[in-house]
């Protein structure tokens, strides 16, 4: 039988620390206007994350055509959702576009400044699904030549 | 300013109705550059000189690369002579005095509105805080965004992070488009 994917010791370690670098990843994302960090940042930990288990286990091309059917359509709600959060300030707010229509509340906590979480969760996901996507790709195509 | 501005923007028109006439693959992507170039102008016309230095870079890399992919593919060349002769006697070709005239006349008028727009910006080195300022001081009370990086990627300049999100789905697009061509064969 072929195994597939690199060897034990990479297999293990990307076990142990797989799950570490994905929330490290939520956690820039989540506290992005808070800590240094944001969408574009933690959405690139956490597409390599991903990579790194794709990386590490390998996997047949069609269940990666399939992953990457996936994380493409995430990366197109993601964009649309981000849109329609301007939209939303437009419609709420004072007519402008991407207007920060919900409470700034306290500065300091996590559920503050208004829209900035909603539209820093969507952009991580958008460059997280997006880097998978082309690195997906990449991938598929390789295989196919073989 | 504003006439400035439009007699530029005309420019740019002609220049890309000329782009979608023209015989010549490496013309039509010559006379393409007066669009961006246009656009580099006008805005250093409205004191925007770092969005003018990255329309520029951008402007000479996609030529380049557009003139190199031209140069590796079918170009239709189109032969034509700059003089005829008929009967023992050399006429000028008309058209390739015109096309030299209206190329000298672009690239004047382009150096023309170059220079008259770099009159305007501050000195070389020399700082603005026009807008820092005012971001430094009430931004973190207006957003309530401790991190004021995210406020501004995200407030003020939302639109700009859109933009942005634009720049990267597109290029997965394109990435996924090029890849697929193997497939569908």
């Amino acid at each position: 039988m072929m195994t597939r994917g690199m060897t034990n010791i990479v297999k293990t370690t990307t076990r142990l620390i797989c799950g570490v670098i994905f929330i490290f990843g939520i956690y820039l994302v989540s506290h992005g206007h808070l800590t240094p960090g944001g969408g574009f940042a933690g959405g690139t930990v956490m597409a390599g994350a991903f990579i790194l288990l794709v990386l590490a286990f390998g996997d047949d091309v069609k269940h990666l055509r399939k992953t990457e059917e996936g994380s493409s359509t995430l990366e197109n709600l993601a964009i649309l959702l981000f849109l329609l959060m301007g939209v939303a300030g437009m419609l709420f707010g004072a007519n402008v576009f991407f207007k920060n229509f919900l409470e700034a509340g306290t500065m300091g906590e996590l559920f503050s400044a208004g829209v900035i979480p909603f539209l820093n969760i969507l952009i991580g996901i958008e460059v997280a699904a997006a880097l998978f996507t082309v690195f997906l790709a990449f991938v598929i195509f390789k295989e196919e030549e073989k | 300013m504003e006439v400035l501005i439009a007699i530029i923007i005309v420019l740019m028109i002609a220049g890309s109705i000329y782009t979608l006439h023209s015989r010549d693959l490496l013309s039509a992507v010559i006379s393409y550059g007066i669009t961006g170039f246009g656009l580099v102008i006008c805005f250093l016309l409205l004191q925007a000189p770092d969005l003018a230095i990255a329309q520029i870079l951008v402007e000479i890399i996609t030529l380049i690369i557009m003139i190199s992919v031209i140069r590796i593919s079918t170009r239709e060349d189109v032969t034509e002579r700059s003089t005829i002769h008929i009967k023992g006697v050399r006429y000028i070709n008309m058209r390739t005095a015109a096309y030299i005239v209206t190329g000298a006349v672009f690239m004047i008028a382009l150096l023309y509105f170059f220079m008259d727009a770099t009159v305007l910006l501050d000195p070389f080195g020399v700082h603005q805080v026009r807008m820092s300022a005012a971001y430094m001081e009430v931004g973190a009370a207006i957003t309530g965004s401790a991190n004021l990086v995210a406020g501004v990627l995200f407030d003020f300049r939302a639109y700009d992070t859109l933009g942005e999100a634009t720049i990267l789905i597109t290029a997965v697009i394109g990435i996924l488009t090029v890849l697929r061509l193997k497939g569908r064969r």
